[in-house]
């Protein structure tokens, strides 16, 4: 927080001195931040461009949930609940974990402990999206679809739980993609969840623990309505990743078109995954299809990641006025 | 402020990995149609692969059912022209006839010839086909005690749009007497990734079976929700190989590979042939094949001829910007039609019968700049 306002003062003598280094970078640093900019709109406009053909011949029928290319119809819904549910699931599965670490390395080890611990989180997002679809394809999924099948059988007809994990039950499914989707994004909410609870300032827990607070007192008193906000915003950005991780998921989700229901353990589709899947031999309104699921993802996940940003900022505006 | 620097951190990323991507796009198209390699030390003469001293590149993509032939021909090609450097990426037929229009590539690799709606995207320009490799699709299944099944189309179809769901069902038992099927369930394995596999496979079925299959055909076909999906030949074979009662359509060499027993199909002229390099030949030779040497193997005549058999060609603008590309691609491609067939039995691939061979060979004089 403190590094922000320091930084002009300490540039001051050296502008003096080398004014064109500064200038320099100036320039350099506009040019960069420039050119994400204009990189991200010309994908945005060349991307919507090959995708006209889709909008303009299926108008609203895009949201119908039927995907068929033998017959030419290009309907995604049955995707998008796909990518909805998967990413859901993820991070359902993800965020209790995640805060309990961010709060396990703020709140209960010594700081010498918790930095061996954030490492093996991190190491986490270091194992790229192939190896994580790799190893669910080849040893989560033989693994796990005995106990679909076998909880599968012990819950049919029973009301709810029936209706999520009853059979028929499959390995590859929604629920695997939403399992492997929990590992991938866990790093991420971690540490900006352990980030943001660290901001909590040090003499509000002192003042809980001086009312006479036990520890999840004090945590439920003091650092969580300090810190809600920005885990809300990280668990919104754990969500746009989730829902944007292609690989890993085109690998374990099954890849059975049109599937919108409540069973948890069936295959299913979600956008990315059917992208990677059909592009390659894709042609004609096929192609600008697949093409126009990649513009829906992306604005998507513009308006998640925005969504995110503003109750990040939000909270870090409500933390500077208390 | 810590978040802030994240995310920006994040946006950094995006915008050089995209950079790369253009980069590199920029220097393959740079490097490949237009310069056509360095300068022409080629005699650019004979369209046959005898001028000894090319040199250059050229680029490929495309149809993966080419993949293992073109790795092995690349590698045995060296010897002919040792100054010539071939490439070949895969990434299926459709993205092979984009990259050509688009001009990034030199050839194009595709399982089927160019469809109507994006004749547009060639402006115009004369594209020739090459066939160089055939196959038999398989239909490839996992079922212990029976070793020579027998299907006809009626019968695939009822068991991939999943009318049949036992393998002890009338219709398979009517075929296969004296076989002995169990009553285990039948397991689809299907492709999960958009596949000229699948394409051909399908429209045997509406070549076939006629009404019975309702599923039509395309590279991705709606199949019953029951089927479990791999990616590629070898993931639709791993499936089969991992789960009894499964049943999947399967690219012969990889069948081969996996060891997998595979079905008998019944043929247009009445009789069951089991997928064979031999019946593949014969299956194409007994094709209908146009003056610009495109045909279909699929559900042809002939009592020898396998009934899924596929073929895939080497798409080639006619006219070529420079001399040497025009020179270097004959002699690649002369060398696929002329020495190359020899490879495929090796891998499990069927070479062209000698009429559509012949036919090929004599387009090559085409390819002019």
């Amino acid at each position: 927080m403190k590094a922000d306002p320091a930084s002009p003062a300490g540039s001051a003598p050296l502008s003096q001195q080398r004014p064109l280094g500064d200038r320099g970078f100036q320039i350099l640093a506009l040019a960069s931040g420039l050119l994400v900019l204009v990189i991200l709109v010309l994908i945005a406009v060349s991307t919507s461009q090959q995708a006209a053909s889709w909008f303009s011949t299926e108008g609203l029928k895009i949201f119908t949930n039927n995907w068929d290319p033998a017959t030419n119809h290009f309907g995604v819904l049955g995707f998008i609940y796909g990518t909805a549910l998967t990413a859901l699931i993820a991070v359902i599965l993800a965020v209790p974990v995640s805060v309990g670490i961010a709060l396990l390395l703020t709140e209960v080890v010594p700081y010498r402990w918790s930095r061996p611990i954030v490492y093996v989180v991190d190491l986490l997002a270091v194992v790229p999206s192939v190896v994580w679809g790799l190893w669910g394809i080849l040893v989560f999924v033989p693994w796990i679809q005995h106990i679909y099948a076998s909880v599968g059988s012990g819950v049919n007809g029973v009301p709810v739980l029936g209706a999520l994990f009853g059979p028929p039950t499959s390995g590859a499914s929604f629920l695997t993609a939403g399992i492997i989707l929990a590992f991938m994004i866990t790093p991420i909410v971690t540490s900006l969840s352990r980030e943001v609870i660290a901001t909590v300032p040090q003499i509000d827990r002192e003042g809980a623990y001086a009312l006479g607070a036990t520890r999840w007192e004090m945590i439920t008193g003091a650092v969580w309505p300090h810190s809600q906000g920005g885990v809300v915003g990280a668990v919104l950005l754990g969500l746009g990743r989730a829902m944007g991780e292609t690989i890993a998921a085109a690998l374990v989700i099954g890849s059975a078109v049109n599937v919108i229901t409540t069973h948890l353990t069936v295959p299913g589709y979600n956008m990315p995954a059917v992208i990677a899947n059909q592009f390659g031999e894709a042609s004609g309104t096929f192609r600008a299809g697949l093409m126009g699921l990649g513009v829906l993802l992306f604005v998507f996940t513009i308006i998640i990641n925005v969504l995110a940003r503003g109750i990040v900022e939000r909270s870090a505006r409500r933390k500077r006025g208390a | 402020m810590r978040l802030r620097y994240r995310k920006q951190a994040a946006t950094a990323g995006v915008a050089v990995v995209a950079l790369t991507f253009a980069l590199g796009a920029c220097s393959s198209s740079g490097t490949s149609a237009p310069s056509g390699g360095s300068t022409d030390t080629g005699t650019a003469t004979s369209g046959g692969g005898g001028s000894s001293n090319l040199s250059g590149t050229l680029n490929g993509s495309g149809s993966s059912f080419q993949l293992s032939f073109q790795q092995a021909a690349i590698q045995s090609f060296k010897s002919v022209q040792s100054g010539m450097t071939v490439n070949y990426g895969g990434g299926g037929s459709g993205k092979g006839r984009t990259d050509l229009a688009a001009g990034t590539v030199n050839f194009a690799g595709s399982d089927s010839t160019i469809p109507e709606k994006e004749a547009a995207n060639f402006k115009g320009k004369t594209v020739l086909y090459f066939p160089v490799v055939i196959g038999p699709i398989t239909l490839s299944y996992n079922l212990s005690g029976v070793s020579n099944l027998k299907l006809d189309p009626t019968v695939i179809a009822d068991i991939f749009d999943g009318k049949i769901t036992t393998w002890n069902d009338p219709a398979i038992k009517a075929i296969n007497s004296g076989v002995n099927l169990p009553s285990t369930p039948v397991k689809l394995a299907v492709r999960s990734d958009s596949s000229g596999t699948t394409a051909n496979f399908s429209n045997f079925l509406v070549m076939s079976a006629g009404s019975a299959w309702s599923l039509g055909t395309s590279s991705t076909i709606n199949w019953p929700k029951t089927a479990q999906a791999g990616n590629g030949n070898g993931g639709v074979a791993q499936i089969v190989k991992s789960t009894p009662g499964a049943i999947g359509y399967v690219d012969y060499a990889d069948a081969k590979a996996s060891g997998l027993s595979f079905a008998s199909v019944k043929n247009q002229a009445g009789s069951f042939i089991a997928p064979s390099i031999d019946a593949a030949t014969a299956a194409c030779q007994n094709a209908t094949v146009k003056p610009d040497v495109t045909f279909s193997c699929l559900w042809t005549p002939g009592a020898q001829s396998y009934p899924i058999t596929y073929q895939s060609w080497d798409l080639v603008f006619q006219s070529q910007s420079s001399s040497n590309t025009a020179a270097m691609l004959k002699a690649y491609i002369g060398y696929l039609l002329g020495d190359g067939q020899k490879l495929l039995p090796t891998l499990n691939y069927a070479p062209l019968p000698s009429n559509i061979q012949q036919m090929a060979q004599a387009q090559l004089s085409k390819i002019g700049s």
